[in-house]
C-alpha cells in the first residue's frame, strides 16, 4: 500500500494523492482541467486467478460507468464520469464535497429532522433506482455520501449495478433492499428503525411496491430462518 | 470470571458429523480434546438418524478419553457447556442427553452455547486476534462477521447454500472419497489442476451464492470428463479457486465497510491451505494480518464449545437442566455476548 502523502502518476494521471484503499479498488485525488477529481482504480487482485481477474475487472468498470450515468438519466445525482481508462482500469470522476453518510450518522451531529430528511431522500433516490430497473448490488452508508449544510445526497461505487429484467426485478430489488437493510442494522446497531424510516419513504415513491416487497419479505425469510448445520 | 480461582469446562459438540468433547480451563489451557467423526461411503453425504446413532454409539468413550487426557476426575469440573445450535436436530438431541445426565450425577451447573459463536471465540482464543472481520466458513454456514454492541453481527452470508455444502457435494458428482473430509481431497486434487475453467461467479454486495456454480457443476462436470476436456483436477481447481475468490472479496467489502483490518477465518473450510494463502494475500496488501488456524480447532470440536461456555459462566450464564434444550436455528446475532465490553 502507497503511503497516503506522496503524489504519484496512476495511468493517465499525474499527480495522484492516495485518499483510501476501498475494497474494490485505490480511490486518489487528483485534478482534471484544474478542478478537484477522484481517480478510482481498479487494480489487479493478486490472490484471484489472472483469468477471473481480467473478466471481473473489466466487467466492473464496465458496470460503474454505464451505473452511474444510468443513474443520472434517472435523476439520481452521482459524480459526473470524466475519463475511463480501460488499459488502467482506472475512472476519473468529480469530486463530490461531503461525507459518507456512514460518518455523518456515526457523528450524530443532527437534528431529529435532519435525520428524518435524510432517510426519506435515501428512500426515494432507492426507489426512482429501482423503478429506473437499476440495482446498486451495495446500498451501503459507506456508499452514500452527503453534503452536510444542504443534506443533499450522492450514491456512488456503483460497480456491483446492473439492470435487471422484468422477469427478475421483484427478486433483484428485493435483495438490493436486504443488502441495504443489513448495512444499516449492523454498521448502526447503536441507532434502531432507520432502515424503516428508508423503506416508508420507498414505499411513498415507487409505484411497484406490492411485487418488490413481497419479494422482499421472502427474501429476508429465506437469511433469517434458514437452517445452519455444521 | 472468577477472580483467583481457575474453573474447569468440558464441552460438548456434536451438531453435524463430528463428536467432540473438551476440557478448557480460564486461564485458556486446552487440556483434552478428543473428536469422533462419522464418515460415509463416497457419493453420500450424512443422514441425521445415522449420524446421531454413531454419536450414540461413541460419546461415552470420548468423554473418559478426554477425562484420561486432561488428567482429571469428575470431581475437577466446574461447569458443563453444550451445543445448543444450530445444528442437526437428532445429533444435537443426542449429544444434550448425554451432557444433561452427566450434569446431574456430577452436579454441576450447565451453560448454552451457541455454535457459531463456539467457533468464534475458539478462532480468537487460539490465535490471539482480538477484533478482527471474521469469515466463518463450514458445511452448514457462511457468513461474515463483525463485533459491534454485544453482539456479533452478519455482514454477510450466503442467500442460499452454504460453501461447505457446495463443496461436499462438488466432491460426491466427482466420486471423491469423504475421508477424511471431502474438502480436503478437493483441496489435494486442485493442487494438480492447472487449466482454470471459467464458472459463474455470484457476489451480491456482501453476499454470496453458490447455487448457480453447483448446478454449473453439476451439469457440466460429467460432460466434460466424458469428452476428455478437463480432468477431475482441473475442476475442483477452477472450482476452488472461483468460490475462495467470492468468499475473500466479500471479506474485503466488509473490512473496507468497518474499516477493520484483521481478518479471522474460522470453520472447516477454513483450514483450506488455498483459502488461507489467498486471504492473505488481500489482507496484506490492506497492511492487516491474517489469522487462521489448524484442523483441530478449525473442525467442530469440544474445546470451543467450553471457552465460550467458561467465558458464559464467569458471567453467571448458567440454565437449570430442564432449561437445557437444542434448536436446529440459532442465529449468530442472537446471543448477547456479555462478555466483551468494546
Amino acid at each position: 500500500m502507497a503511503t497516503k502523502e506522496e503524489d504519484q502518476t496512476v495511468g493517465l494521471m499525474p499527480k495522484c494523492r492516495l485518499l483510501c484503499q476501498g475494497a474494490e479498488g485505490r480511490v486518489f485525488e487528483t485534478k482534471y482541467w484544474k478542478k478537484k477529481a477522484i481517480l478510482k482504480q481498479r487494480f489487479d487482485k493478486m490472490y484471484r486467478h489472472p483469468i477471473l481477474n481480467k473478466k471481473l475487472t473489466r466487467q466492473r468498470l464496465g458496470m460503474e460507468v454505464r451505473g452511474m450515468m444510468k443513474a443520472r438519466k434517472l435523476g439520481i445525482k452521482t459524480p459526473t464520469v470524466l475519463l475511463v481508462d480501460q488499459e488502467t482500469n482506472s475512472i476519473v470522476m468529480e469530486k463530490m464535497p461531503g461525507i459518507m453518510v456512514k460518518d455523518w450518522l456515526k457523528a450524530g451531529k443532527y437534528s431529529e429532522a435532519d435525520l428524518d430528511t435524510v432517510l426519506a431522500t435515501i428512500g426515494k433516490m432507492v426507489a426512482n433506482l429501482h423503478d429506473g430497473s437499476l440495482i446498486h448490488g451495495d446500498l451501503t452508508t459507506s456508499n452514500m455520501i452527503i453534503r452536510t449544510e444542504s443534506l443533499d445526497i450522492t450514491f456512488i461505487d456503483f460497480g456491483l449495478s446492473f439492470n435487471c429484467s422484468a422477469q427478475n426485478g421483484p427478486e433483484d430489488k428485493g435483495v438490493d433492499l436486504y443488502v441495504m437493510e443489513r448495512a444499516f442494522l449492523n454498521a448502526h446497531a447503536d441507532l434502531p428503525g432507520l432502515f424503516e424510516k428508508v423503506l416508508g419513504a420507498y414505499e411513498g415513491e415507487t409505484s411497484l411496491w406490492k411485487s418488490t416487497f413481497n419479494r422482499y419479505s421472502e427474501v429476508r425469510m429465506r437469511g433469517r430462518k434458514r437452517s445452519m448445520v455444521g | 470470571m472468577t477472580k483467583g480461582k481457575v474453573t474447569i469446562c468440558m464441552g460438548f459438540e456434536g451438531s453435524a458429523n463430528k463428536i467432540g468433547v473438551g476440557i478448557v480451563t480460564s486461564e485458556g489451557d486446552i487440556l483434552a480434546n478428543p473428536r469422533e467423526t462419522f464418515i460415509t461411503p463416497p457419493g453420500t453425504g450424512f443422514l441425521p438418524r445415522e449420524t446421531a446413532l454413531h454419536h450414540q454409539q461413541v460419546i461415552v468413550p470420548l468423554v473418559q478419553k478426554c477425562l484420561k487426557e486432561a488428567n482429571l476426575t469428575p470431581k475437577d469440573i466446574d461447569c458443563l457447556a453444550y451445543t445448543k445450535g444450530p445444528g442437526m436436530g437428532a445429533p444435537l438431541v443426542s449429544t444434550a442427553v448425554v451432557m444433561r445426565t452427566l450434569a446431574q450425577i456430577w452436579n454441576v451447573p450447565i451453560v448454552p452455547v451457541n455454535h457459531c459463536v463456539g467457533h468464534i471465540e475458539m478462532g480468537r482464543l487460539v490465535t490471539g486476534a482480538v477484533d478482527p472481520i471474521v469469515l466463518y466458513v463450514s458445511g452448514g454456514n457462511t457468513q461474515v462477521i463483525a463485533y459491534s454492541e454485544k453482539r456479533y453481527r452478519i455482514f454477510g452470508e450466503t442467500i442460499d447454500i452454504a460453501v461447505g455444502n457446495c463443496l461436499d457435494r462438488f466432491a460426491r458428482c466427482l466420486g471423491l472419497s469423504n475421508d477424511p473430509s471431502p474438502g480436503y481431497n478437493i483441496e489435494q486434487l486442485a493442487k494438480k489442476g492447472s487449466q482454470y475453467i471459467e464458472m459463474p461467479y455470484n457476489v451480491k454486495g456482501m453476499d454470496v451464492s453458490f447455487s448457480g456454480i453447483l448446478s454449473f457443476a453439476e451439469d457440466t462436470v460429467v460432460k466434460m470428463l466424458k469428452k476428455g476436456t478437463a480432468t477431475k483436477a482441473d475442476l475442483c481447481f477452477s472450482f476452488q479457486e472461483t468460490i475462495f475468490a467470492m468468499l475473500v472479496e466479500i471479506t474485503e467489502r466488509a473490512m473496507a465497510h468497518c474499516n477493520t483490518q484483521d481478518v479471522l477465518i474460522v470453520g472447516g473450510v477454513g483450514c483450506n491451505k488455498r483459502l488461507q494463502a489467498m486471504m492473505k494475500i488481500m489482507a496484506d496488501e490492506r497492511g492487516g494480518v491474517l489469522y487462521a488456524t489448524d484442523e483441530r480447532y478449525c473442525i467442530d470440536n469440544g474445546a470451543m464449545i467450553a471457552w465460550p461456555g467458561l467465558l458464559a459462566f464467569g458471567q453467571g450464564d448458567t440454565i437449570p437442566v430442564e432449561e437445557s434444550s437444542v434448536t436446529q436455528r440459532y442465529r449468530t446475532d442472537d446471543p448477547v455476548i456479555n462478555w466483551r465490553d468494546d
